[in-house]
């Protein structure tokens, strides 16, 4: 859960900016350079497997802990009110994170499987033709409106998630210490509020700047 | 001195095997003196004049070291004050109030009767690696075994866990996870636990798993709750004494 949480982290940070040449003013040029080349190159491809892999274990063990979690508390309580000191994130990671799993499903339909299969809208840059990508993803967050609107609330979702699951995957792996512990808390509270709100303004900029 | 009249919701449940249900009871003249178990002794003489069973529940000492008392009151473990129920006091409440009360509630604390529940799992966890097995002798000169104030300090506020189970009780997954922590951490600080360092994280988190526990996801419910203050720092310190243990001990 743990170790494969904090390698999902750093899947977003590399995802976001390589995301973020979305704003270079080259007509996207850049941003489609960068997806021909993740999707072509045979160590990102090889790493994707291992990304596959880091979300499938991710799900698969949060599916095993819930189950074990429930099967421990058969009877329930009639009346349950300690969480007053406890954090609605730390409560809720199975819900955030099958929001943010509908979603990541969703996202792949939308631009993983269009590149690989289908969809061939194709520029010209300096003489080689590549798969407009940049174009695709400008007409999803632009005409599929109702997508942006999911994309924004899958981030905050996943923001809710990073909110607990980054300090907690340290405490799980034992790395607690009085120095240490309250930067990592900062950190992730830096990571959850900037890392979805990142991959958020997107689609904000395509709707409404564009 | 004020006196109140309260409604209680009991969980009655007749035996291990039948399916229990919440009942209501009314109360007067309740002083806020009272400690909880004192209050609960008044309705149970009210119910044995009445011919009527006495609702059973756990207590010893009553001054909130033995920790056999329990009870979730109001949906908190030990009620209100981060305390035992031994030391919450009736003017934590108000006349007229209505109280639910209801045994620990998870898989490896089945109800015995009432709001009494088998807390043997504890016992069982303890006993799988929760202590020094070696003869330590007549008592030696203080500054033998020379042991630095801040670790002593530290291992003894692990060892000040009374085993209550409130720490299971708050926990959203019924999880152990405090109350091993704090045993392990306790001895992996101190000299004389050395020898049985890596067996014990073992032995301790294998017979924890066995009781039916659920699994930390650091809610910290546990720690806010537990009325000796044990803290989540004992969590993270378990879990490395688990995974140096798996990692680097004989046993495979
Ligand atoms: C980009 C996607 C995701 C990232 C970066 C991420 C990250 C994390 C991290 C760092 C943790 C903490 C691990 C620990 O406390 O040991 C965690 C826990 C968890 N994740 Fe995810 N996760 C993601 C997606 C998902 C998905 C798709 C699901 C479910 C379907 C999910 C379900 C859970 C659950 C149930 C827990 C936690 C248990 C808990 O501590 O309460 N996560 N995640
Ligand atoms: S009866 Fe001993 S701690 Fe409450």
């Amino acid at each position: 859960m743990s170790l494969t949480g904090l390698f999902l982290v750093s899947f977003l940070l590399v995802h976001l900016s390589g995301n973020f040449l979305l704003y270079r003013s080259d007509n996207g040029d850049a941003f489609n350079l960068y997806s021909h080349f993740m999707s072509t190159n045979g160590v990102i491809r090889v790493l994707e497997i291992g990304l596959l892999a880091g979300f499938l274990i991710h799900i698969f063990t949060a599916y095993i802990l819930t189950q074990r979690n429930k099967a421990a508390r058969p009877i329930q309580y009639a009346v349950s009110a300690s969480n007053a000191k406890v954090t609605w994130f730390s409560r809720n990671m199975g819900l955030s994170g099958s929001i943010v799993l509908v979603f990541l499903i969703i996202h792949l339909i939308n631009f993983y499987f269009p590149f690989h299969y289908g969809y061939d809208t194709y520029v010209d840059i300096e003489g080689t033709s590549y798969k407009d990508m940049y174009t695709l993803v400008a007409t999803v967050f632009k005409n599929e409106w109702w997508y942006s609107i999911l994309y924004i609330l899958a981030m905050v979702l996943l923001s809710f998630h990073l909110q607990h699951g980054f300090a907690s995957a340290f405490q799980t792996l034992g790395l607690e210490h009085k120095k240490y512990t309250p930067i990592i808390k900062g950190l992730g509270t830096l990571i959850s509020v900037l890392v979805p709100l990142g991959f958020a303004t997107m689609p904000v900029y395509f709707l409404f700047f564009n | 001195m004020n006196t109140m009249n309260l409604t209680l919701k009991i969980w009655r449940q007749p035996n291990a095997k039948a399916k229990g249900e919440m009942k209501s009871y009314k109360i007067s003249g309740i002083n806020d003196h009272m400690s909880f178990l004192e209050m609960l002794d008044v309705l149970n003489e009210d119910l044995q004049k009445k011919n009527e069973d006495p609702v059973v529940f756990d207590h010893d000492c009553r001054e909130g070291i033995c920790g056999s008392c329990s009870l979730v009151i109001n949906g908190r473990p030990h009620g209100p004050q981060q305390t035992t129920t031994c030391q919450l006091h009736m003017r934590s409440f108000k006349d007229g109030d209505t109280i639910y009360i209801e045994p620990w509630r998870a898989k490896a604390f089945p109800v015995i009767k009432d709001l009494m529940v088998d807390r043997s799992a504890f016992d069982r966890i303890q006993h799988s690696g929760g202590y020094v097995s070696v003869n330590t002798g007549s008592a030696q000169d203080a500054n033998n075994l020379p042991i630095g104030k801040e670790i002593a300090d530290e291992a003894f506020n692990s060892a000040t866990c009374i085993g209550c189970g409130a720490c299971v009780a708050a926990c959203k997954n019924a999880s152990a996870m405090l109350f091993v922590s704090a045993k392990i951490s306790q001895l992996a600080m101190l000299p004389q636990g050395q020898a049985e360092r890596k067996k014990r994280a073992e032995s301790m988190v294998a017979q924890m798993d066995a009781e039916g526990f659920g699994a930390c996801t650091n809610t910290g419910a546990c720690s806010a709750e537990c009325p000796k203050e044990i803290s989540m720092a004992n969590i993270a310190m378990m879990n490395r004494e688990y995974l140096g243990a798996k990692l680097t001990s004989e046993a495979v």
